[in-house]
């Protein structure tokens, strides 16, 4: 069956390879590039934990074939930040609690950095809202929610500087 | 891999999508933004030999005023258009339907005319573009063609699309200055599938309705407009004592089935409330 080439940036790195047609973009990523930081859920659009941005905007990586994704930019949770040098939400959601478990925690801070990027001044309501299309089963939200409370004022203040 | 195997082909006009449609025949399928097809291909329960994506055809991207019309091409992306100052303006009633539609995520890669051609029975787009006598431009390798949006949709997951067309654009006439508008659903969590979702309008002309529009989706196959209840407030005082007549013959005109989700009594009663609360919401809009 047929195969085609893609080109992708990932996480500002770019890979050639060769993909089956039915490869999903989240099965390109975990298998084809080992970046497993990327979870796979329930793996038809309902839980939220395979999402990452593409070309900026967040998306749900079991929900995409990689070949749609030819030449995107994508960014995963390893496109965020490092141990030594987290990006403000990790660092929040490490602060707060943010997680127990971990599987959904990749798709919640894409969708934080995502509402951040668009809206660094949310309210509880907005971040609800940027946080309600990914399911956890550990924490009960609220310090989900205040990760991202905390994910907003460190990336002000780091502005301000 | 989840999805059974297919031969990609990704057109970069309209025609070359056309021609590469008509050539696959009943083996091929669209695909736009795929947040409905690709997780039914990965349940298996659709198996095209040809995907031909669209995603990409930026011709079919825009939205627009046309003299009295708003129109979206059918590739416009739902935040896009939630988005959308020019869709505030001019079918405020599009925006606020989609105040229920999906998640974030799902809103940033699906798409108005995805939504309309896959016509899940619970959506909310199908409901807002009958609601507001939508008009749907369809092109295939013979030509173009345009039908009603309250003709379009034929049942569960079916519409009046050949497989050989391509839904291009959907042209909305502009609501009128000063009408009533509003759109209300219940669903398990906010951003499902509506339980059941009412939207209406209609011009309040010295306290008089006119214009109605009322329709309910997640109360039958094929229902959306409820004519027989529209009848009723036409040309009725727009207060308690109509809307209350108007409800009782929605009520009366719904035939929902019991699901996972609710029995029958339960949707009644959200037809009922939902329908007051939209009553009420867009008499209070209108001036």
């Amino acid at each position: 069956m047929s195969k085609e080439h893609v080109t992708l940036v990932v996480n500002g790195q770019t890979y050639k390879k060769d993909v089956d047609s039915r490869m999903l973009l989240s099965d390109f990523l975990r298998e084809t590039l080992g970046l497993t930081g990327t979870h796979v859920g329930c793996e038809h659009g309902v839980c939220g934990s395979c999402t990452v941005l593409i070309n900026g905007k967040s998306a749900r990586t079991c929900l995409s074939f990689a070949v749609q994704c030819d030449g995107f930019e994508i960014t995963t949770v390893e496109g965020l930040g490092t141990v030594n040098e987290m990006h403000p939400v990790q660092q929040a959601f490490w602060e707060k609690h943010g997680l127990q478990c971990g599987f959904c925690t990749p798709g919640m801070m894409i969708a934080a950095v995502d509402l951040l990027n668009e809206n660094p001044n949310p309210d509880r309501e907005d971040i609800v809202e940027a946080v309600s299309g990914n399911l956890c089963r550990c924490t009960g939200y609220q310090t989900i929610i205040e990760s991202v409370e905390r994910a907003a004022e460190l990336m002000r203040n780091s502005e301000r500087g | 891999m989840k999805p059974s195997s297919f031969d990609y082909i990704c057109p970069e006009t309209v025609d070359e999508a056309l021609a590469s449609l008509d050539r696959a025949g009943d083996e091929g399928k669209l695909l736009s933004g795929g947040q409905s097809l690709i997780p039914m291909m990965n349940l298996r329960m659709v198996q095209p030999e040809v995907l031909i994506d669209i995603g990409r055809l930026e011709e079919l991207d825009f939205i627009r005023v046309e003299g009295e019309e708003l129109v979206i091409g059918a590739l416009t992306r739902h935040n896009t258009i939630l988005h959308s100052p020019l869709v505030a303006e001019h079918c405020p009633l599009i925006a606020e339907g989609y105040q229920f539609v999906a998640h974030h995520a799902i809103r940033n890669r699906g798409t108005l005319g995805g939504s309309l051609c896959h016509h899940d029975p619970a959506s909310e787009m199908p409901l807002v573009a009958t609601l507001l006598d939508a008009v749907l431009v369809i092109r295939s390798v013979d030509g173009e063609r345009r039908v009603a949006a309250v003709d379009f949709f034929v049942d569960i997951f079916e519409t009046v699309l050949e497989p050989n067309e391509i839904l291009t654009e959907i042209r909305f006439p502009r609501q009128f200055d000063g009408e009533g508008f509003a759109f209300d659903e219940v669903s398990q969590r906010k951003g499902d599938y509506a339980i059941v979702a009412v939207g209406c309008r209609f011009l309040v002309d010295k306290s008089i309705c006119k214009n109605v529009r009322l329709g309910i989706v997640g109360v039958g196959a094929g229902i959306k407009r409820i004519v027989a209840a529209e009848q009723s407030l036409e040309g009725q005082p727009a207060n308690e004592a109509s809307f209350s007549k108007a409800i009782d013959v929605a009520v009366q005109h719904v035939q929902p089935d019991a699901d996972i989700h609710a029995d029958v009594p339960y949707k009644i009663e959200l037809v009922e409330v939902l329908t007051g609360r939209v009553l009420s919401a867009a008499a209070k809009r209108a001036c």
